[in-house]
């Protein structure tokens, strides 16, 4: 294996990697827009759309279509969670709506394993997407759930640009983000954006979710915890709040994390979380308001 | 200045509570169709929280709003705007990272009528020429006076019965504060209803028809901008506040 394909081989990862966490920073970004309250829910919205597809799979149901409705399960999730849990207490006080947030968590994750237990199991992947590809004589391969996942994640990312540049609702949801009585005074209904938003947030991260058990090849209760903590620190390093802060974060992310494993000797990258999440720290301490948006100050 | 219509805008005996505080004892006051009518007295007085109050930001404590015929106290701020009642706020307020061509689309965001909000564009075009130029850029990245004529555009795009304007002049540079008046007084002329928030007495009676001088949340008193401005108790209502 030559250094170039070794390199290749790597910027592959890294962007596989990055494009998970952007879709589920992306998410967390678009609720903590319209809100500005951190979702600890949205890893258990991933939960429910990986196994939504699991479960519709092991009855019968095409791969394709089961992900459409996995999808779908995860905006369910994500409406109920808002109108259930978050609306009654919109106007409180921040403490009581993050813990809010993570007793959300906690009840979904535990629901979850009642019904399931707590041990992974299979997550159904079709045997089209096991295949892995060889170029350059097998010195680089990458799996075609690999390729599907950046694919995916670009067509929706190119989907999410569209409705946030593009349409009355999308542009609305960023104005609201920017400033909510102004946002009122030219007459938006904050009502049913913040709907959209957790709509729109809860299907990416249900996508996410299916990609991140289709990598990872089982699925389980908790397995929304992990990808939560990292689109955490993606979304900050980008710019808490702002969608293409966390689409910009993700991707540093993942290439960090890879190329840390990738090109660093093995008694250092196996300090690799603990690396990222020094760099989370450099960024709240120098930067916090990420790279995209240097004069913000954040609070969580 | 009695007419014998229904006002288009009548607030009686409004009270407004900022927790414990009062912000608005009692404030009367009505619009009538075509009018400008002013708000003006000191920082504290009570003008942007009546208006606040009228958009439906803040809730009345007491008293009665009632935009033509119907009573809009309480109602949600979206509502109020698909009623006819458009504000520019206090301090512009607007979506910075947005552009120019999108903040005036969100103006319009409650309307469905295609052709007239286009048509409405246009005009606006020939109101604040400098916005056609500016359309691509970022509303963030204007100068102050720019905003402003954004601001009172976006408003405008909502084709409002009714313009609430909250201290135009405030943060504008002398020259484009006197273009931005001129522009209230052609609306006006076009026979725009505005009710206007003014810290600038001088500017605010030279629009208006009338007006309602506020003290610490109580009309002081109220005539017609012509008297007003010779009056000496106006004077004595701004004393030891405004410069």
């Amino acid at each position: 294996m030559t250094q170039l394909d070794y390199m290749l081989q790597q910027i592959v990862n890294a962007v596989s990697l990055g494009s998970l966490y952007a879709l589920v920073a992306v998410g967390l970004s678009i609720v903590f827009g319209v809100l500005k309250l951190t979702n600890f829910a949205h890893g258990d919205v991933m939960m429910v759309g990986a196994f939504g597809v699991a479960l519709l799979v092991g009855i019968g149901v095409p791969f394709p279509v089961a992900v459409i409705c996995g999808i779908a399960a995860a905006a369910v999730a994500g409406f109920l969670i808002e109108r259930i849990a978050y609306r009654p207490i919109r106007d409180a006080p921040d403490v009581a709506r993050l813990l809010t947030s993570l007793a959300v968590t906690y009840i979904i994750e535990n629901v979850g394993i009642l019904v399931f237990t707590s041990s992974p199991r299979n997550f159904p992947l079709p045997a089209f997407l096991n295949t892995s590809w060889e170029l350059s004589n097998g010195a680089i391969t990458f799996t075609s759930i690999n390729l599907l996942t950046i694919a995916l994640t670009f067509v929706s990312l190119l989907l999410l640009g569209w409705f946030i540049t593009r349409t009355t609702t999308g542009l609305g949801m960023r104005a609201a983000a920017e400033d909510m009585s102004a946002a009122q005074l030219v007459g938006l209904d904050v009502n049913r954006l913040i709907i959209v938003a957790f709509i729109v947030a809860s299907a990416y991260a249900g996508l996410a979710g299916i990609l991140w058990a289709a990598q990872a090849g089982v699925v389980q209760p908790q397995m929304g915890f992990t990808p939560l903590l990292k689109a955490f620190v993606a979304a900050i390093i980008g710019g808490f709040g702002s969608i293409a802060g966390a689409l910009v974060g993700g991707y540093i992310l993942g290439a960090l994390e890879i190329f840390i494993v990738a090109f660093l000797p093995s008694s250092i990258s196996s300090y690799r979380d603990a690396i990222v999440f020094a760099v989370l720290i450099a960024f709240l301490l120098v930067r916090p308001g990420g790279l995209l948006q240097p004069n913000r100050e954040i609070k969580l | 200045m009695d007419t014998p219509s229904t006002p288009l805008l009548q607030v009686e005996d409004l009270q407004v509570n900022f927790g414990a505080v009062r912000a608005l004892k009692s404030i009367s006051l009505d619009v009538h169709a075509g009018e400008v009518v002013a708000l003006v007295g000191a920082n504290g007085a009570g003008k942007s929280t009546t208006l606040r109050t009228i958009s439906g930001l803040s809730r009345p404590r007491g008293g009665r709003i009632s935009f033509n015929g119907k009573s809009i106290a309480g109602m949600a701020p979206a509502k109020i705007v698909r009623l006819g009642i458009a504000q520019c706020p206090e301090g512009r307020r607007l979506f910075g990272g947005l552009t120019v061509a999108d903040n005036l689309r969100l103006g319009a965001c409650t309307r469905t009528d295609k052709d007239a909000v286009a048509a409405d564009s246009e005009r606006m075009f020939g109101l604040f020429p400098i916005l056609k130029q500016r359309l691509k850029q970022l509303a963030g990245t204007l100068s102050g006076g720019e905003q402003q004529q954004l601001a009172l555009a976006r408003a405008l795009m909502a084709a409002p019965r009714l313009l609430l304007l909250d201290e135009p002049s405030l943060g504008v540079a002398p020259l484009l504060v006197r273009h931005i008046f001129s522009a209230l007084a052609e609306l006006k002329l076009q026979g725009m209803t505005m009710l206007l928030v003014e810290q600038n007495i001088k500017l605010a009676l030279d629009l208006a028809d009338r007006a309602y001088v506020l003290r610490t949340g109580q009309v002081a008193l109220s005539g017609l901008s012509a008297e007003l401005r010779d009056s000496e108790r106006v004077a004595q209502a701004y004393l030891g506040a405004a410069t």
